[in-house]
């Protein structure tokens, strides 16, 4: 993806990291830039820094395939992923940059009797919640997807689909850096190629963290390190509900367009969109193992290939160019942790797994909130640690599987 | 791709199995006395290391039976495998 060339010169400075903040956030993925561009707009504190072990958002806001939509199932799901995509849709106009916001709709495809009833009730249930939903049938299909192959003889035939018009995709590189240059201009350090290894606390308060570049004192810490969170909570003693997988994808060479909105299909596991460069985007399910390598199997490129091919005859022509994969931290109940710890001062956003992409405005915003009055956001109060031990989780595992 | 060592098959390759996740999670002895913190530790935690994992693996598609795996989660390589057992790992270097 290519830099928004209407800006010239560099789009944030690189200061040296300073003795204390009043907050820190640590990651700068979308998540982390998105928290303190609204912590600087909407709160006054622009006296914070971003800490990035890596470069500037190259974690998994580099290598999702920026599917932005928000039909899920629960009413706490829908609430905040309608929040973000509110967001989305004002964005470019409150950052001042083209994101390449692309409302190109989504549909999630339904291919068993089970997926039928399970998707007209979340159907149902996004019209409940004012999300824009509507199932379509096999023929309503094939009419916004002429390339795909609605017949019987699919091993998994498509029955139907939901769509949700609003829903598409933006450009995640033009994202992380509209949101990280807009930080800086409001007064937020963005600073690179520094790892958080610990933290500084007195008693059961925060009061720093330690880096690879020196302590640095800060009252609030915001952990925004998505598949990398459990090592961090680890210095404070915290246990999660996490496991971090490898999620890979996969492009094409550069083709004509043949797909102008985003099919994904949970039964086999593989979803597409076409870029605007025209190279097919596919995604698949996570690798089933845990692993923090960045890079995942074979078996999985091959799967979703062979699954994409069968769905998608024309297909056959593409050839994979590249495959790279992320890490994601994933929930049992497939939903993100927002809210307070038991450790004053340190606030976290993560179990976002395969889908946070799509939420980067509005978990920046909740996020921000949340850090700034320290207590969860009420659109973050059904995502608090506590769910799992009283059980009022939020099962999204028929929204948000496979489908980004 | 991994290739896993199957205690009575030998090396196979990685799509014969199932991932069963973290190994020895033994179930309560006394579930109804659990207080909820210990139930939701048992139901919903895992280890989440960035290195030596002790994990599970099922030979789906070959003897289906299970095995303990111990396997680096950063560099992806497989250092054990031997059956399982439930007890603490170590045992069978493959
Ligand atoms: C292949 C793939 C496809 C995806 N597709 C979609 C999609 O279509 N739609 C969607 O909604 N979501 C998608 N996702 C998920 C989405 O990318 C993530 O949920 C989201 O990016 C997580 O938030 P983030 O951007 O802040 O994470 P990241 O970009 O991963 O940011 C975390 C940052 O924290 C840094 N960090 C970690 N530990 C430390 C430390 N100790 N000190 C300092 N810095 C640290 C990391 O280096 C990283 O830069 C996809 C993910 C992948 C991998
Ligand atoms: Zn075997």
């Amino acid at each position: 993806m290519t830099p928004d060339h209407r800006q010239t010169g560099r789009l944030w400075r690189s200061p040296e990291p300073r003795a204390g903040y009043d907050a820190v956030i640590v990651g700068s993925g979308g998540h982390g830039l998105a928290t303190a561009y609204y912590l600087a707009a909407e709160h006054g504190m622009a006296d914070i820094a971003v800490l990035e072990r890596s470069w500037l958002a190259g974690g998994n806001m580099a290598r999702n395939t920026a599917i932005i939509r928000s039909n899920y199932l629960w009413p706490a799901s829908a609430a905040i992923y309608e929040h973000a995509l509110r967001l989305w849709e004002g964005l470019e106009e409150e950052l001042g940059r083209d994101l390449h916001f692309s409302r190109r709709g989504v549909l999630n495809l339904a291919q068993s009797t089970h997926e039928v009833r399970e998707s007209v009730r979340r159907v149902d249930a996004d019209l409940l919640s004012g999300i824009d939903a509507e199932w379509l049938e096999p023929e309503q299909v094939a009419e916004l997807v002429p390339i795909l192959d609605t017949g019987p003889h699919v091993r998994h035939p498509v029955l139907g689909a939901t769509y949700q018009p609003r829903a598409g995709i933006a450009d995640h590189d033009l994202v992380a850096w509209a949101f990280a240059a807009e930080a800086d201009r409001l007064g937020v350090d963005l600073i690179q190629d520094c790892e958080v290894t610990g933290f500084l606390r007195d008693g059961d308060r925060v009061t720093g963290v330690r880096t690879s570049r020196g302590d640095i004192e800060a009252p609030r810490v915001g952990l925004c390190a998505a598949g990398r969170t459990s090592r961090l909570a680890a210095e404070l003693g915290l246990r999660l509900p996490l496991q971090s997988h490898p999620l890979q994808a996969l492009v094409s060479q550069l083709l004509e367009p043949v797909l102008d909105t985003v099919v994904m299909s949970s039964a086999t596991h593989v979803y597409v969109s076409q870029a605007p460069k025209g190279e097919l985007v596919l995604g698949a399910g996570i690798d089933a193992y845990n692993g923090y390598g960045q890079r995942g199997s074979f078996r999985t490129v091959e799967d979703q290939v062979a699954a994409a091919v069968e769905l998608y005859p024309v297909f056959a022509h593409a050839d994979v160019v590249r495959t790279w994969a992320g890490i994601v931290d994933v929930t049992p109940d497939a939903s993100p942790v927002i809210g307070p710890t038991p450790v004053e001062g340190v606030y976290l956003n993560c179990g976002w797994g395969t889908g946070g992409y799509k939420a980067t405005p509005g978990a920046g915003q909740v996020f921000a909130d949340t850090i700034a009055r320290g207590r969860a956001h009420p659109l973050a109060e059904p995502f608090g640690l506590d769910r799992f031990g009283t059980g009022a989780l939020v099962d999204e595992h028929g929204a948000a599987a496979v489908a980004h | 791709m991994l290739l896993i060592p199957c205690p009575w098959c030998g090396p196979r390759d990685e799509c014969e199995f199932r991932y069963g996740g973290q190994s020895h999670i033994a179930h309560p002895a006394a579930p109804a006395s659990l207080t909820d913190a210990e139930w939701a530790d048992y139901l919903f935690f895992r280890d989440n290391p960035e290195g030596l994992f002790t994990e599970r693996w099922f030979h789906a598609a070959g003897c289906r039976r299970w095995c303990d795996v111990v396997r680096h989660t950063a560099d992806y390589r497989v250092l054990t495998s031997a059956p399982c057992q439930g007890g603490p790992s170590g045992g069978g270097e493959w």
